[in-house]
């Protein structure tokens, strides 16, 4: 018989209890209109770079808020850091900085 | 001899508050700038959340307004002074002296054409909430300009709310509700059509309000979970919007025939000039300021002068009604305790 039983994959799950919330945390300490998303996408859906590749930088926002900071920080390399999300955002928050703590993580780490 | 209170717009709150005072036994001198009662309701088509006809709110209001409210119509206040403990009201040159006062001057509807990205102005396509209403009142419909039937129409939730680019921060709380009732209608009209809300948070506050929600999701319109970048137009006035798809993390393009935007409620900037004259603040938001959102929402800090309906901020009919009921009692209590 399968047991399909209380076990999950955790590759299928955010397991919030062991996520990784250590880069956000800074995120938003250095800048704290990081915490002002509100996923939208009309970031996502001007971005220059997205035109061309499938970049979101609504979810790379959402990648460090769920721990998963590896592919958050492969993805900001995509940004070309042109500024016209930062002209979308209707709240303010600072695009282009937040881009820039993410690939300074980068090369703390 | 009976006190006067002079009330400034006659839409629901200064209609409501009007009819109270009455009946309480005050001369009520009611000023309106346009040439007729009703305010923005009176402009509406059909009301959410029961889609009764705006006239019917409009005219039983009207018709509940007795001798003693003095109507001014096409009378802009536009000075208020104190004197001697009470107020002289300034409108079309004449004053006229008032023993308190109660502000109802209501809202302006957010200037679409302020996010030109969207296009309102410049693609003929592109219309507010407000004109859909008048749409469905003379047609019955939408119409495209050329007189066709819209067989795509794009709802575009919050423009001019929630946005710090056009200095409107705040929700402005009833066109979720209203761009709901609208895309049923606009189904109902035109069943071919396929209607779609772009929206970031459905905020459905009131009582009836989900239940519009639902029957939308059931007539068959689509909800997509994104804002809108830009627009640009195609040919035969057709446009094309541009959105992220949040919920499947992919930007999407359609093309509809024709673009509903959901202008937000924003402060009449002509009533800062009295809250000035009455040394009132605005608050953050531009509306004006209540003394206390808790205990003393129809107050000002200002002695004698009290408000209600949306010129506090965006709300719906039963919250006008609400506060034009307190408004009349506190300037009932104002009055008598002197
Ligand atoms: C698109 C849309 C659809 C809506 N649909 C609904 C609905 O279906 N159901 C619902 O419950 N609510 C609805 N609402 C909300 C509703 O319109 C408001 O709650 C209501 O109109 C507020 O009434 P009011 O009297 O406070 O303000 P207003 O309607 O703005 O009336 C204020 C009046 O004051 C007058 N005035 C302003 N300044 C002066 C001055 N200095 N001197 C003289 N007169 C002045 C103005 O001309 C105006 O007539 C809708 C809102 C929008 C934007
Ligand atoms: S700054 Fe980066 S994220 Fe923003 S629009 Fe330009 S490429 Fe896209
Ligand atoms: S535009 Fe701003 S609020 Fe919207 S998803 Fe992007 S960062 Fe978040
Ligand atoms: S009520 Fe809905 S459409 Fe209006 S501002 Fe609030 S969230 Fe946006």
């Amino acid at each position: 018989m399968v047991n399909f039983g209380y076990t999950t994959l955790p590759t299928h799950i955010h397991d919030m209890d062991k996520a990784d919330l250590g880069l956000a945390d800074s995120i938003s300490f250095e800048d704290s209109s990081f915490n002002l998303c509100i996923a939208c996408g009309s970031c996502t859906s001007t971005c220059t770079a997205g035109a061309f590749t499938n970049f979101s930088f609504r979810q790379m926002c959402h990648q460090i808020k769920r721990g998963e900071n590896s592919q958050a920080i492969a993805e900001s390399e995509k940004c070309m850091l042109c500024g016209k999300c930062t002209l979308a955002c209707p709240r303010n928050v600072n695009t282009r900085n937040i881009i820039r703590l993410v690939r300074k993580a980068n090369q703390t780490i | 001899m009976s006190k006067t209170v002079a009330i400034i717009g006659g839409g629901i709150a200064g209609l409501e508050t009007s009819i109270q005072l009455e009946k309480l036994g005050y001369d009520v001198t009611l000023y309106e700038k346009d040439k007729a009662l009703g305010g923005h309701a009176g402009k509406w088509d059909r009301l959410f959340p029961n889609r009764r006809h705006a006239t019917e709110v409009i005219d039983s209001l009207t018709s509940r307004i007795k001798d003693k409210v003095q109507i001014n119509l096409a009378a802009t206040v536009n000075q208020i002074k104190r004197e001697n403990g009470s107020f002289l009201v300034e409108a079309n040159g004449k004053s006229q002296k008032a023993d308190a006062i109660v502000l109802t001057t209501g809202f302006e509807l957010f200037p679409a054409n302020k996010k030109e990205e969207y296009g309102y102005g410049i693609f003929e396509n592109v219309i507010t909430s407000a004109e859909l209403e008048s749409m469905f009142s003379s047609n019955g419909k939408p119409l495209m300009t050329n007189g066709n039937n819209p067989a795509k129409v794009a709802f575009i939730h919050c423009v001019g709310s929630r946005d710090e680019k056009v200095n409107r921060p705040y929700c402005s709380k009833v066109c979720c509700v209203t761009a709901v009732k609208q895309a049923i209608e606009v189904k109902e009209a035109i069943p071919t059509s396929d209607v779609y809300c772009f929206y970031m948070d459905l905020r459905m506050f009131g009582p009836g309000y989900e239940d519009l929600y639902k029957e939308a999701q059931v007539k068959g319109v689509n909800f997509i979970r994104g804002r809108l970048s830009e627009t640009s137009e195609m040919e035969g006035g057709r446009v094309l919007i541009k959105a992220e798809d949040t919920l499947s993390s992919k930007p999407l393009k359609m093309t509809v025939d024709m673009v509903v935007l959901m202008v937000g409620m924003s402060p009449l900037p002509s009533t800062e000039k009295l809250l000035k004259d009455l040394e009132i603040t605005p608050n953050n938001d531009g509306f004006v300021q209540v003394k206390d959102y808790h205990l003393e929402p129809t107050h000002t800090e200002a002695d004698g002068v009290f408000v209600a309906g949306a010129c506090t901020g965006p709300n719906n009919i039963t919250d006008s009604v609400n506060a034009a009921h307190t408004a009349a009692l506190e300037v009932h209590k104002y009055l008598t305790s002197e």
